[in-house]
């Protein structure tokens, strides 16, 4: 090899180096982007917090809160909450039922996604307690109660903004965990 | 850099009538199908750019031609189908045009071939890094182009072809697009990527490796500066695509949910990752147009480029700025105020150093000496087109203002205003300027004119209604319109006619000067023209530069 050459293959290997680390980063972004997610409330995501967290007094303004469920396409189950919408004082605790039934004549195991909207609201709704945490397996025909314990941050009406937001919907999605069930 | 000068190489090689070994090429399938030699290669990549720029266009013909009138007029004789299955064709036309004429005819056209071409040559060396590399580059790209063609004759959903936009967002191209149409556009994708990736890393291994003695970075022709820079553009960007597009494809097939919501996935993810790339690949269009309009213009106004070094930062400053604006695209996909202003004033920040090639290229016109070939009227057409299409992308990048505009016409404007009046009349540019080089033949001055005349009315009278239609309300991708929009789509659709006969001029002007134009001197632009490729003989011998020129 000549010395261009193996300058060459130098220089060729690095840039060739670079490219990979890009596909690398391209994937790294799905876990990357739910952190990000997870971390700011990003495009709705609601926030996981400790019942500590509860503020001790809560403000008294009033907001309104909706419960939207849906089922993937597919999937056997009827989902809904048992109410549509509540009133909640912000920074209160509070509980939302919903119930699902499995439809079909075979267990299936399935796992809720969740979002708020406005999705600036994200960040400043708290669960405490939440059946999406967790999968949950219904047996042919069964019917559960599933609770979701949550308050609203009171720092909502401090940021400019949420500070005008009225209300807020709570939307769920439950798709199968085992893919093959509902054929898509 | 405008002082450079070669000595050794020139006069023995010039005359290939002496069988200097200089000259000596191998037989036809050897030299067209395993080509290594740099020309070669670039001939070939010019040659298939054209070829997949008439399909291209014959399929906006296609468009426009339904777009005349309102109502839907020809999709079902088309298609032969009726419903949504006729509205699937037009999905498949606007996806293949944007697919083609990005992917198989501006890219293929700069960077694999005047690239390949130029950059060697006005650096110094005898051939590209990589020639092996080079030619593999090249069949991936004819590869992923009848890849592409070939799925529009199997399902993708309701109709046959791929449907999804250029973009191919999710949902629509994962549970939206049954059928392996999608795949094999996906896959085409992929070809295409590895293909200008490998490109990318031959062009900056060439560029940092193999100038001749005396070629500094400082010295090197702005368009060789164009091609390294859009060469890292290329290794930082595409790969991103990549990985976005194999999570689609696994999305579709093997039941991953990177881009499903019920499965705890994201399509904005999607459009996060397709935009990373997507907006540096529109800098990958137009740099090299940036880099020939850069040495015509110097070229025509017997001047050096006024503010060498500024020309060249400011499209590295464009290159690095492009990576951190992309969701500018993505204003109503519900982002934050605070988040839509970093992108609002990132956006128009990028205006600063494309201001400053704009006033160079004018600096570099004052007071020069200027005369109008056809090469310096596509140039000068390009600097004012392309300002047109600057200005309309500074309005879209307010995030307020793009709430209105976004997906309408105002925004079909304003991408073919920086496209095909910005970089294809780059492009144009270009061919004119090193025909002669290329061919040994000049080209005919006067339908040179009339094809710019010609193309320049069409062009206009083609897509600057498009802006009032946007402003209406128009959306784009849509192959109806309401009566109201009837009048502004006519024009534009004769807008097309007109272009449609520069191009037939154009092509005209290309075939009748390969045979019979004048035999071309080795430097037909006169003392303006002092980058290297113009110390050799026209066309340049088979392998230049055994001896490597000096440059003080
Ligand atoms: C030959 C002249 C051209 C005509 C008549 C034309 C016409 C059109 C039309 C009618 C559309 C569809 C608008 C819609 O979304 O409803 C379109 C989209 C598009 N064109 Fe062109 N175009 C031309 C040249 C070009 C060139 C040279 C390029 C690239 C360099 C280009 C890139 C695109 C892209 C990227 C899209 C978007 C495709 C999509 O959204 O799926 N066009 N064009
Ligand atoms: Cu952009």
């Amino acid at each position: 090899m000549t010395a261009l050459a193996r300058r060459n293959a130098r220089t060729g290997s690095l840039a060739a180096l670079l490219a990979l680390a890009m596909i690398g980063l391209g994937f790294a972004s799905v876990p990357l982007y739910r952190i990000f997610c997870q971390v700011t409330g990003f495009g709705g995501t609601t926030m996981r917090v400790a019942e500590s967290a509860l503020p001790a007094k809560p403000l008294g303004k009033l907001i309104t809160i909706r419960f939207d469920s849906n089922v993937a396409q597919g999937m056997p189950w009827h989902f809904v909450p048992e109410k549509l919408t509540d009133r909640a004082a912000i920074g209160a605790r509070k509980i939302a039922i919903y119930t699902a039934k499995n439809l079909s004549s075979a267990p299936i195991v399935g796992r809720a996604s969740f979002n708020v909207t406005p999705i600036q609201a994200g960040k400043y709704f708290s669960k405490i307690q939440c059946f999406c945490f967790t999968e949950q397996m219904l047996k042919p025909g069964q019917e559960i109660r599933m609770p979701v314990t949550y308050f609203v941050d009171p720092k909502i009406a401090e940021d400019p903004d949420t500070k005008d937001i009225g209300e807020i919907t709570l939307s769920y999605t439950f798709y199968p965990v085992d893919q093959s069930v509902a054929g898509r | 850099m405008t002082d450079t000068t070669a000595s050794a190489a020139h006069s023995d090689a010039a005359h290939a009538h002496d069988h200097h070994d200089a000259d000596h090429k191998p037989g036809f399938f050897a030299r067209w199908f395993m080509s290594t030699n740099h020309k070669d290669i670039g001939t070939l990549y010019l040659l298939f750019a054209v070829f997949a720029g008439i399909i291209g266009g014959a399929i906006s013909g296609l468009m426009r031609l339904e777009l005349a009138e309102p109502g839907i007029q020809y999709l079902e004789a088309w298609s032969g189908q009726q419903g949504d299955a006729a509205l699937h064709l037009w999905n498949v036309l606007i996806t293949a045009h944007g697919l083609i004429m990005v992917f198989f005819m501006v890219m293929p056209a700069v960077i694999g071939g005047f690239g390949n071409w130029f950059v060697p040559i006005m650096i110094g060396a005898p051939d590209m890094a990589f020639p092996r590399m080079n030619n593999v580059s090249f069949w991936l790209t004819v590869s992923a182009f009848i890849l592409l063609l070939g799925s529009t004759f199997v399902s993708g959903g309701i109709g046959n072809g791929a449907g999804t936009g250029w973009t191919v967002y999710a949902p629509l191209s994962t549970s939206g697009s049954p059928g392996p149409a999608v795949d094999l556009a996906i896959l085409s994708l992929h070809l295409a990527g590895a293909s200008s990736i490998l490109g990318a890393v031959n062009f900056i291994t060439t560029i940092f490796n193999m100038r001749a003695p005396g070629m500094t970075l400082h010295k090197m022709p702005l368009f060789v500066w164009s091609v390294l820079v859009t060469a890292f553009l290329l290794l930082l960007s595409l790969p991103v695509l990549a990985a976005a597009i194999t999570m689609l494809l696994t999305d579709r097939n093997f039941g991953t949910t990177f881009y499903d919501p019920s499965g705890g996935g994201d399509p904005v993810l999607y459009q996060h990752l397709f935009w990373f790339f997507g907006h540096p690949e529109v800098y990958i269009m137009i740099l090299p147009a940036f880099g020939i309009v850069s040495q015509i213009v110097s070229t025509f106004s017997r001047k050096p480029v006024f503010g060498y070094l500024g020309m060249a930062y400011a499209m590295v400053a464009i290159g690095v700025v492009g990576f951190v604006v992309w969701a500018h695209h993505m204003f109503t996909t519900g982002m934050s105020v605070n988040v839509k202003m970093y992108f609002t004033a990132a956006t128009m920040v990028i205006a600063v150093p494309t201001g400053v090639k704009i006033f160079s290229w004018i600096a570099t016109m004052w007071s020069g000496s200027i005369s109008f070939k056809a090469p310096m009227v596509w140039a000068l057409g390009f600097i004012f087109m392309f300002t047109v299409g600057g200005v309309t992308g500074v309005v879209l990048a307010n995030g307020g203002v793009d709430d209105i505009m976004h997906d309408t016409y105002y925004v079909v404007a304003h991408f073919h205003y920086v496209l095909s009046l910005g970089a294809v009349f780059g492009l144009f540019a270009g061919t004119y300027y090193w025909f002669p080089k290329m061919t040994g033949r000049m080209y005919n001055e006067f339908l040179g004119h009339l094809h710019f005349w010609v193309f320049f009315v069409g062009v206009n009278v083609l897509f600057f209604p498009m802006h009032f239609l946007g402003l209406q309300g128009m959306p784009r991708r849509y192959p109806d319109y309401p009566d109201a929009q009837a009048y502004w789509n006519h024009v534009a659709t004769n807008g097309y006619y007109i272009m449609a006969i520069g191009v037939g001029i154009f092509l005209i002007n290309m075939i009748w000067s390969m045979l019979a134009g004048k035999k071309a001197p080795d430097n037909p632009w006169g003392e303006g023209a002092n980058t290297l490729e113009w110390t050799l003989s026209s066309p340049p011998p088979f392998h230049q530069f055994e001896t490597l020129p000096k440059i003080d």
